[in-house]
């Protein structure tokens, strides 16, 4: 898309955006928000900036591939998922640490589930619409 | 009692899967964390065997919410014999596919979701919620969609579409199943339904809804009339993911079936014809079918068709020898049809293709390995004392006290066309003499130039799951006595309800 | 509003089912696609709308006495979005590999015959 406006306005929305995924990613425990819609705004964000500039700039951008965060995602959601079994509570049980941190206030391993669910959500619509976009060039 | 050992057959699956995941492209790897994984998952799954059977039914409450309101998982001896079962075919497929699927698929990810697709079913074995039962069912599909659609040439893609298509299909189906019975019932939780439907005054609109299940579940475990995408796809994938497939896919689709028509909906006058009704034409549909075809892929597809009506049958039959003798044949099905498209795909690559008038001559050139293979293929016919004989002497004898003599007829159609097509595919790809074929070209013998290790590990998972069928069919007490054990509890669901919901729910 | 939905869901399911029965394929997808719809508004629908608050109980009391809104329904419907969001964009991805290899979005050139088999 050849568009001065588009591009300039995305190049300052895309840390925008990002800052506020993470700030919907923060709230989600007691608001609504969470993991899955911040990983969908971030995506989104990232998505722009591929409309505006290409799809190898934004790769460049991103500098690891986003496949990789699939992985990473999960394996940060899966730990968090199992580690209760380790203190021999069930699967899925909340683990909280006492006292609440500046700024992010409590953090349990719902958080952590967070964080993974943003990185495989990031992962996988990024893989996905690059894949298609990459495929009809 | 809360336990932990539940999930571990499904935490091995995902774990080795994300493992996998970070060993992207280094297929060596690959190969070895995913025996090693689908070993340890063996290992758990006879683990968490043994504590059912000498222990009672174990549950677990995710997150330790009380029963009807969040999630449970329950393992009773039907899911963890399940469990069990997919342990094996799953670790006789990774084997298998260490030299059987190309170094091209495995780059694209074959591994991970393989694992991915093993732990959806253990997943769905386990569960006793009805919606986290759709959502195991729909990771199992994704998988499914990848592996069927992997590295594809025209024809598997062209099967994928059909595939995909009555898959998704079927998942709404379920969907809508899932939505009516919450609004009737609103729960969700398996053992709750049981109590709740049964209580429920307004029976059409139970059937009504039950008959949303059928559907569903008819098109994933390929029913008659919905049978039609299993053929035309099953043909497709390689051996290896078709082996799973074979196995595994249509038999979960089978397993919600007894779960949820024991459990939940227990059939009544209308619902017991229906699949009676269902059995019948599955089986002669899935008859016809495998009579004509040439291509041994095919004719196998053919084939699960034909035995899930036995199974269907069974159900449908709903005493507790018919039951006995359908879960018996489940469990030898799930065995002997992992096994079948296994040895097509070591037929394939003993020759180079798995049509049956280019085939022959295989007993002469390897006589020890046809021995092997004839074992699992008559015991998928069912010559006494091998593994399908037994279930079936339980199916006559359910049908002939049921008064069932149509399917009766049906079964005995089924089974001697199974017979004759197995014979007819034994003297036309072992004894007949391999025919002249003037463009020598295409058809080589991919086999012999592997190592003797490679070699092994194409030979070993059929050894393996043949070792299996083996005991089945001499060891047939045992399974019996473990296949009695469960259609008792199917019989009577309360101790299945009492262990998850707590004994003072039941008053 | 119960009424409008029943239509609503009538008028997704008829015209999802009236694509799928199309030769196009993309039709198909769409036919899927508006079926999954209809299936999350009936779950919607039967799970009883009423305007309520939301289930949490405060701090000091022990029972909740108002009318609440069932949050599951709704849990349930944002798992089956999320669960049919992964299926669409393999199934177009998949729709997209088949148009280059078979050059045609019509259902019937989708058979190889079994003489090319292997």
């Amino acid at each position: 898309m050849k568009s001065t406006i588009l591009k300039t306005a995305s190049n300052y929305l895309l840390p925008i955006l990002l800052l506020f995924s993470i700030f919907i990613l923060l709230r989600g425990h007691y608001y609504p928000g969470g993991g899955f819609v911040g990983g969908l705004i971030a995506a989104i964000a990232f998505v722009l900036h591929s409309f505006t500039h290409n799809t190898d700039a934004t790769l460049k951008l991103l500098r690891i591939h986003p496949s990789s965060l699939i992985p990473m995602g999960l394996a940060l959601a899966a730990l968090s998922m199992f580690a209760p079994m380790f203190v021999g509570m069930p699967v899925m049980t909340g683990l909280w640490f006492d006292e609440p941190f500046p700024v992010i206030g409590m953090i349990g391993s719902a958080l952590f589930f967070d964080l993974g669910v943003y990185l495989v959500v990031i992962g996988v619509v990024l893989t996905i619409l690059f894949t298609i976009s990459q495929y009809s060039e | 009692m809360i336990d932990n050992a539940i999930v571990f057959p499904v935490v091995v699956h995902l774990f080795t899967a994300i493992l996998l995941l970070f060993f992207w492209r280094k297929t060596i790897a690959q190969r070895m964390i995913s025996i090693a994984g689908s070993l340890l998952a063996m290992l758990v799954a006879i683990g968490l065997f043994a504590q059912v059977w000498d222990g009672g039914i174990l549950t677990m409450q995710a997150a330790g919410w009380e029963a009807p309101f969040g999630i449970s998982f329950v393992a009773d001896v039907f899911s963890s014999s399940m469990v069990l079962l997919t342990s094996f075919s799953g670790l006789a497929v990774s084997i298998y596919s260490a030299t059987g699927i190309a170094r091209g698929r495995m780059i694209y990810g074959y591994f991970p979701i393989f694992h991915f697709l093993l732990m959806g079913l253990n997943g769905a074995f386990l569960t006793g919620d009805i919606f986290n039962l759709y959502v195991w069912f729909e990771v199992v599909i994704i998988a499914s969609f990848v592996l069927m659609t992997l590295g594809g040439r025209k024809a598997q893609i062209e099967g994928s579409v059909k595939y995909m298509a009555m898959n998704i299909l079927a998942s709404t189906f379920f969907l809508t199943g899932i939505g009516i019975l919450y609004g009737i019932t609103g729960t969700l939780n398996m053992a709750d339904l049981s109590l709740k439907v049964a209580a429920l005054e307004n029976r059409k609109l139970v059937d009504i809804t039950a008959i949303f299940f059928i559907i569903g579940f008819g098109i994933k475990s390929a029913v008659f009339p919905l049978y039609f995408w299993l053929p035309s796809s099953y043909h497709t994938p390689p051996s290896a993911v078709a082996a799973i497939f074979g196995g595994l896919l249509t038999k979960v689709g089978i397993y919600a079936l007894f779960r949820i028509f024991t459990l939940i909906f227990i059939p009544d006058d209308f619902i017991r014809t229906l699949l009676v009704f269902l059995a019948i034409f599955t089986i002669l549909t899935g008859t016809f079918g495998a009579v004509i075809k040439n291509n041994i892929r095919r004719m196998f597809s053919y084939l699960i068709v034909c035995h899930i009506g036995f199974m269907v049958g069974g159900l449908g039959m709903y005493s507790e020898v018919a039951i006995t003798g359908a879960l018996f044949y489940l469990f030898h099905d799930i065995m002997v049809k992992t096994n079948i498209f296994l040895i097509a795909g070591l037929i394939r690559k003993l020759r180079g293709t798995m049509n049956m008038d280019k085939l022959g001559g295989l007993y002469a050139e390897y006589p020890l390995l046809s021995l092997l293979m004839a074992i699992v293929l008559f015991s998928l016919v069912g010559i006494p004392p091998l593994s399908g004989f037994w279930p079936k002497i339980h199916l006559f004898e359910a049908g002939f006290m049921g008064g069932h003599y149509a399917l009766i007829a049906a079964l005995i159609i089924g089974s001697f066309a199974t017979l004759y097509v197995i014979s007819l595919m034994w003297s036309k790809v072992f004894w007949k003499d391999r025919p002249i074929i003037e463009d020598e070209g295409v058809l080589t013998d991919d086999f012999q130039p592997l190592s003797k290790f490679r070699k092994s590990l194409l030979v070993t998972p059929i050894v393996f799951l043949a070792v299996i069928t083996l005991y089945i069919g001499l060891g047939a007490e045992n399974i019996a006595s473990v296949v009695k054990h469960i259609a008792r509890e199917m019989k009577d669901t309360s101790p299945y309800i009492e262990a998850v919901l707590g004994t003072n729910e039941l008053q | 509003m119960e009424l409008v939905l029943v239509i609503l869901i009538g008028v997704l399911y008829a015209s999802g089912i009236f694509m799928l029965l199309r030769r196009s394929m993309v039709k198909l997808l769409i036919g899927l696609i508006l079926l999954g719809n209809g299936a999350n508004l009936l779950i919607f629908l039967l799970g009883g709308i009423t305007k309520g608050k939301p289930p949490v109980i405060d701090n000091a009391a022990k029972l909740f006495t108002d009318i609440y809104a069932d949050p599951i329904p709704q849990a349930l419907i944002l798992t089956a979005i999320v669960i049919s969001f992964g299926i669409q964009s393999f199934a177009i991805v998949l729709l997209k590999r088949v148009y280059v290899l078979v050059n045609s979005d019509d259902l019937d050139d989708l058979n190889t015959p079994e003489e090319e088999d292997i």
